[in-house]
């Protein structure tokens, strides 16, 4: 295939990064508007507590003040709560309970964190100044922290309505089946596990400005979020009860997001009203140590899983059992997370045919817990991978050769657990990464480590995950209370430049240059004149937005489709202009010919004519050259691949370095290769991450112990090796891009490799399993067989 | 109200601000240098790192009074007009930027760096790069933007 | 941030008059700490008296046997300085480690001995160089100095002025980082002086910075690596956190000494 100058599978430079290398980029907290006032959040200091008095009488007096808000001003004026969009159905048909999630801490709070009341001022120094004076008589209660204790209904129910803290118990697959599997195992491998709290930490703090225009009666929101629409929806339907054409939503430049801005956020909806209450523009900027207690955290399984095998290593049943946290309220996709989003992908590149898991959601007094870059697959893919390795090493098999053997090689191919792989060819990039990363040659390394006093181990991992959620009649089945479909606009101006609109929304993920990318090659022209707008309810019909790595695969075939009616309507006008059956022209190379002649007009001639319908079809055709289209895939996309990671404990300390990291993914056909590279690094990082370094840490009164950089700890420049990335193509069948996302798949395959390397470097010292993260003090322990000391405080 | 008289981006400027307020707020907030981000509340992250005399300070964690008399460049002082510095060259040139969040931090630490160490060393780059967090990248491309870099100012040296 | 009253003297004789006017104000040296704590209104003091504009204070000059570091000295000066690297290799290299360039840009090794935080890298060298504090009044040496967690020696609105390092036989200083903060989790700072070896050790103590006469006693038998395999540290006096329990820090004591002396070559 040859590629075109800036079309698909080249790698032009991001058109984006111009304004971000200049420090031009627009992210919220960037603007400002006329009258603008500042808002401060008090938030509770503990983890559960009735709500007694606020005593609001010395902060109203505060230099500056605008409006002190509560819980009550909100009910007064019918203020809903912060919807959930997805209702899980357990087993026996019961619903999830959903307790209410006020947008202010009405009767109780629930975590650290949860908002008390919003002090309005002129200032940020006056509003802080002010929520200082604010005096809220909490009524502590007990906090309910860990899950299991929380399953064992121990204290007060952080909700009523669920007495045992229990949101829901689901299930998926055959239980009957996958227990007579295990009846005939040769062979079964046991863990015990536990998948971490994460916190997203995009590194811009969330920040929303409200406005209203008492003139045309609508509401401005600029907020920072992954899906100005979906915000527009919930916000404005099930919380303020404003009508569409009534609320602009804008997200402007955001800085990464990683999911925890797919969310609608209470504070969305105090500006946004309180902008009308106060008649001015309200503007709140999260500090980061705010972002730690009030963003969506991500992940916190606990699992118990059993796989069975027989003589031979062939898998013959997959057993799950998991706790996942939900924390204090239900964020806005939180059930699908640990339910549809983790279940399904159980089976992972394996043949096993009977898989059965249960997932038990739980209400804790901690920060709500929702998707985070992977959102359930990483979590099921961490048990997997775990098992694989674990039960090759039980076996005496090599890890590879395990999982091998177990492979899936024909498609389409239906899983015990829902879902049906359209394509993939596992071993191919099993066999890419294993002969990248040297893995026959790793036990002379390994040698050669210990020769030097320095335990050497190999991990690998196979991942699948699922993109581009879809189709909505199938998530709407299983509870998404929304389409999970894409729109996009194509507007071809007179002049034959395109201006697109797309629903997808970037922050990070390069858009403004892969779409162009798209639009340049389908319509033949050059990427400069190709726009690509997104991110504001106004200028964009409808969207989505951007999670689970749909963007390219559901937004980008939306961009295709209404390209492809734009394609069509200039062949009906070129035909009339060449005086050819339109059977007969064709589009190519950015113009249209009359089959076998040198007739022909550029694409640009036909957007004229379109808007100069001078010689036109115009009993038949509108003038004009602009199309939508909703693309609502037929199936997830899957990609999937190989990673494996090389590393070395310094057994003095127990310290872990990454000598060698290898990835080699299936992500389909690939339009921008620098873009998908960039995208698998973030993600290995993000997965390296919590395989080593990152951890949530709660005390038992429920207060966040890390809750800043000091304590929480993000991977540094130092933390990481430079990555070996590459890629094998099984294009997706069923989008016309043949594309399937890249976005996440780092997150999902990197802890698994990383974990099973430690183990591997380990394996004289008997460990079966060492969870995440694999700190230096738990590794150096097990080198030692001292009893892990409580740690103290 | 105290008023604050220094050199920003090369043009000399006065802003009236009280003691307590950081440089990174007058940059934002009194002159509209947007471009000088904040990150985080504890001084780790880096995005508001800024050159001061010369060299990289974060803006979050000085006063605006400490900068009384000095020259302050902001990643909005590094290129004029439709110009990019080498530096910023390299980040796009080796897609070091996803968000751009941290972007003008990497870009001035950066600077800092190549002014001392005209040729580091992978190590050297993440050590030195280790006080700015960046979420997106994996810091893979991030590397390759300073090698880059390096090398094209070493070229452009070479030049004059 | 609170609001305070700023000056910024041209002398010490100028800093310490506003300090005695304001006993409740608090001395900015490179801010590091300071801001940060203020910035996040943890502290509220009604004054800063800023040392930044005392030129005196910014100097670096050798005195016979002693190197004396001007309070108002960056990390990063001290990290570069030739009379530093060839003086005092350990304390170029110590300072060439402190947290990251931004912070060793604006940090001073006066800021940071006056702080005494004890997860700080200066106060290890400080005590095991067995150096002295020069302040507006008197000297005071290291081993009075440190008197726990935060805590010195200095009189309320006393300003360190320089720090004189007599030069050792030969020194070297090895840290574990603490990964989220950066800052030492065990540092161990050894040097081999004319008053005998001495090991300081930051990042752990309960009372902050601290000597560790087992780690002395092997090496003055001793100065090599090997001389440590076996030495136990106990932890009874020591921090634990979620980021390294007492048991662990006191483990890696020895283990940093270890790969400080091996560094002192």
């Amino acid at each position: 295939m040859t590629v075109m100058e800036n079309g698909i599978g080249a790698s032009p430079k991001r058109r984006e990064d111009f304004r971000f290398l200049k420090g031009l980029g627009r992210y919220t907290d960037d603007m400002t508007m006329p009258n603008m006032t500042h808002c401060v959040f008090v938030r509770s200091p503990v983890a559960h507590a009735r709500l007694g008095k606020i005593d609001l009488t010395a902060a109203l007096k505060s230099p500056g003040v605008v409006a002190i808000f509560t819980a009550a001003d909100l009910e007064a004026d019918n203020v809903g709560g912060v919807p959930c969009g997805w209702l899980v159905t357990g087993r026996e048909n019961k619903p999830m309970v959903e307790p209410k999630h006020s947008i202010l801490a009405s009767g109780k709070v629930r975590h650290v964190g949860d908002p008390v009341v919003a002090v309005i001022a002129e200032t940020l120094e006056q509003a802080k100044d002010a929520a200082e004076k604010v005096s809220v008589d909490y009524q502590e209660l007990p906090a309910i922290v860990d899950m299991k204790k929380a399953l064992n209904g121990g204290g007060t129910p952080v909700h009523e309505e669920a007495a045992n803290n229990m949101c829901f118990d689901w299930e998926l697959g055959d239980k009957a089946a996958t227990d007579a599997a295990f009846a005939k195992a040769a062979h079964i491998c046991k863990i015990d596990l536990i998948n971490q709290r994460l916190v997203a930490n995009a590194m811009e703090p969330r920040a929303a400005i409200g406005a209203y225009d008492l003139s045309t009666e609508e509401h401005t929101l600029v907020t920072t979020s992954q899906n100005p629409h979906v915000i527009r929806l919930l916000m404005g339907a099930f919380v303020l009860n404003i009508p569409e054409h009534k609320l602009r939503v804008l997200s402007p430049d955001v800085g990464g997001g990683f999911g925890s801005k797919i969310f609608h956020y209470a504070e969305e909806a105090l500006v946004t009203w309180g902008a009308k209450k106060v008649g001015r523009p309200i503007k709140w900027v999260a500090e980061r140590s705010e972002s730690f207690i009030s963003d969506a955290h991500g992940r916190d399984h606990v699992t118990h899983a059993e796989m069975a095998f027989d003589k031979d290593g062939m898998a013959l049943g997959l057993k799950v059992d998991t706790l996942a946290n939900m924390g204090a309220y239900l964020s806005t996709f939180a059930p699908s997370v640990p339910t549809w989003l983790h279940g399904t992908l159980l089976a992972g590149q394996y043949t096993t045919p009977a898989i059965y898991v249960n997932v038990k959601a739980m209400f804790t007094n901690t920060v709500p817990v929702d998707a985070y870059r992977g959102a359930g697959r990483p979590e099921a893919t961490f048990v997997l991978e775990r098992l694989m390795s674990k039960a090759a090493a039980e076996l005496g098999m090599d890890q590879t050769e395990l999982r091998r053997k177990n492979l899936i090689r024909t498609f389409p191919y239906q899983t015990p657990v829902a879902v049906v792989y359209d394509i993939g060819d596992y071993e191919a990039s099993m066999e890419k990464a294993m002969a990248l990363a040297d893995y026959k040659g790793f036990e002379g390394r390994r040698s050669a480590a210990k020769a030097k006093g320095k335990l050497r181990g190999i991990g690998v991992a196979n991942y699948i995950e699922a993109c581009g959620i879809a189709p909505s009649s199938l998530v709407g089945a299983l509870g998404a209370r929304a389409g999970l479909y894409e729109a996009a606009t194509v507007r071809v101006n007179p002049t034959g430049s395109v201006s697109v609109m797309t629903g997808s929304h970037s922050h990070g993920q390069g858009h403004d240059t892969t779409f162009a990318q798209v639009v340049a090659e389908k319509l033949g022209i050059a990427i400069e004149s190709v726009d690509i707008i997104h991110g504001d309810t106004a200028r964009v019909p409808f969207g989505m937005g951007t999670y689970g790595s749909r963007s390219l695969a559901v937004g980008g075939t939306a961009i295709v489709n209404a390209l492809q009616k734009v394609i069509d309507k200039g062949r009906k006008i070129a035909a009339h202009l060449l005086e050819a059956s339109e059977a007969d022209v064709v589009f190519e190379n950015g113009a249209y010919q009359v089959k076998g002649t040198d007739k022909k007009k550029t694409f640009g001639e036909i957007a004229l004519t379109a808007y100069v319908p001078h010689k036109y079809p115009i009993d038949h055709i509108e003038p004009g050259l602009e199309e939508t289209a909703f693309y609502d895939p037929k199936n997830f996309t899957f990609p999937a691949g190989t990673y494996i990671c090389e590393i070395e404990i310094d057994p003095a300390t127990g310290q872990t370095e990454i000598i060698k990291f290898t990835a080699a993914d299936d992500f389909g056909n690939i339009v921008n290769p620098m873009i998908v590279e960039g995208q698998v690094h973030g993600g290995l990082t993000q997965g390296i991450g919590q395989a080593l370094l990152e951890n949530t840490v709660y005390d038992e009164n429920g207060q966040l112990k890390t809750g800043s950089y000091m304590d929480y700890c993000m991977p540094r420049a130092d933390d990481v090796p430079s990555f070996q990335v590459t890629t094998t193509v099984t294009p997706c069948t069923h989008n016309p891009l043949g594309v399937k996302g890249c976005g996440e798949a780092g997150a999902i395959g990197a802890p698994p490799a990383v974990i099973n390397a430690v183990c591997d470097a380990l394996r004289e010292y008997g460990v079966g399993h060492i969870d995440m993260p694999a700190t230096p003090e738990k590794i150096w322990r097990i080198i030692n067989s001292a009893p892990v000391a409580k740690a103290a405080e | 109200m105290p008023q604050v008289v220094m050199e920003v981006n090369g043009k000399s400027v006065k802003a009236d601000v009280m003691p307590n307020t950081l440089l990174v707020d007058v940059l934002r907030t009194n002159l509209s240098l947007t471009g000088t981000h904040v990150g985080c509340d504890t001084s780790q992250c880096g995005a508001c790192v800024v050159h001061v005399n010369g060299q990289s300070v974060k803006s979050c964690t000085m006063l605006a009074v400490q900068a009384e008399g000095a020259k302050v460049t902001t990643i909005e002082g590094m290129s004029q007009g439709a110009n990019l510095h080498p530096i910023q060259a390299a980040f796009k040139e080796a897609h070091g930027l996803q968000c751009g969040f941290c972007t003008p931090g990497m870009v001035m630490s950066t600077a800092d760096l190549l002014s001392r160490n005209a040729n580091p060393s992978e190590t050297e780059i993440r050590s030195w790069l280790k006080g700015n967090i960046c979420r997106c990248t994996g810091y893979h491309n991030i590397v390759k933007a300073v090698q880059i870099a390096a090398k094209n100012m070493a070229v452009k040296v070479a030049a004059e | 941030m609170y609001s305070f009253d700023y000056s910024r003297p041209g002398s010490v004789t100028d800093a310490v008059k506003a300090a005695t006017a304001n006993p409740e104000a608090k001395i900015l040296a490179g801010g590091q700490t300071l801001v940060p704590t203020l910035k996040q209104r943890l502290a509220s003091p009604s004054g800063v008296i800023d040392l930044g504009g005392i030129a005196d204070l910014k100097t670096i000059k050798r005195d016979g046997n002693t190197l004396v570091i001007g309070a108002m000295v960056t990390h990063d000066a001290v990290a570069r300085s030739a009379e530093v690297k060839a003086a005092i290799p350990a304390l170029a290299a110590l300072a060439g480690g402190i947290g990251d360039p931004a912070v060793r840009n604006a940090g001073t090794i006066g800021g940071s001995v006056a702080n005494n935080d004890p997860a700080a890298d200066y106060p290890s060298a400080v005590l095991a160089l067995g150096a002295t504090i020069v302040t507006d009044k008197r000297q005071i040496a290291a081993d009075q100095y440190f008197t726990g967690m935060f805590s010195t020696a200095l009189d309320a609105g006393e300003i360190i002025t320089a720090i004189r390092f007599p030069i050792p036989k030969k020194a070297a200083y090895a840290k574990y980082e603490q990964r989220a903060s950066r800052y030492a989790l065990v540092g161990a700072f050894v040097a081999d002086t004319a008053a005998g070896v001495r090991c300081a050790v930051t990042g752990c103590g309960a009372g902050g910075v601290f000597r560790s006469p087992e780690i002395e006693a092997a090496l003055t038998a001793d100065f090599s690596a090997d001389a440590l395999k076996g030495v136990k540290i106990s932890s009874a006096n020591l921090m634990g956190d979620i980021h390294g329990s007492a048991d662990y820090r006191a483990a890696m004591v020895p283990v940093m000494a270890a790969r400080a002396v091996a560094a002192a070559g």
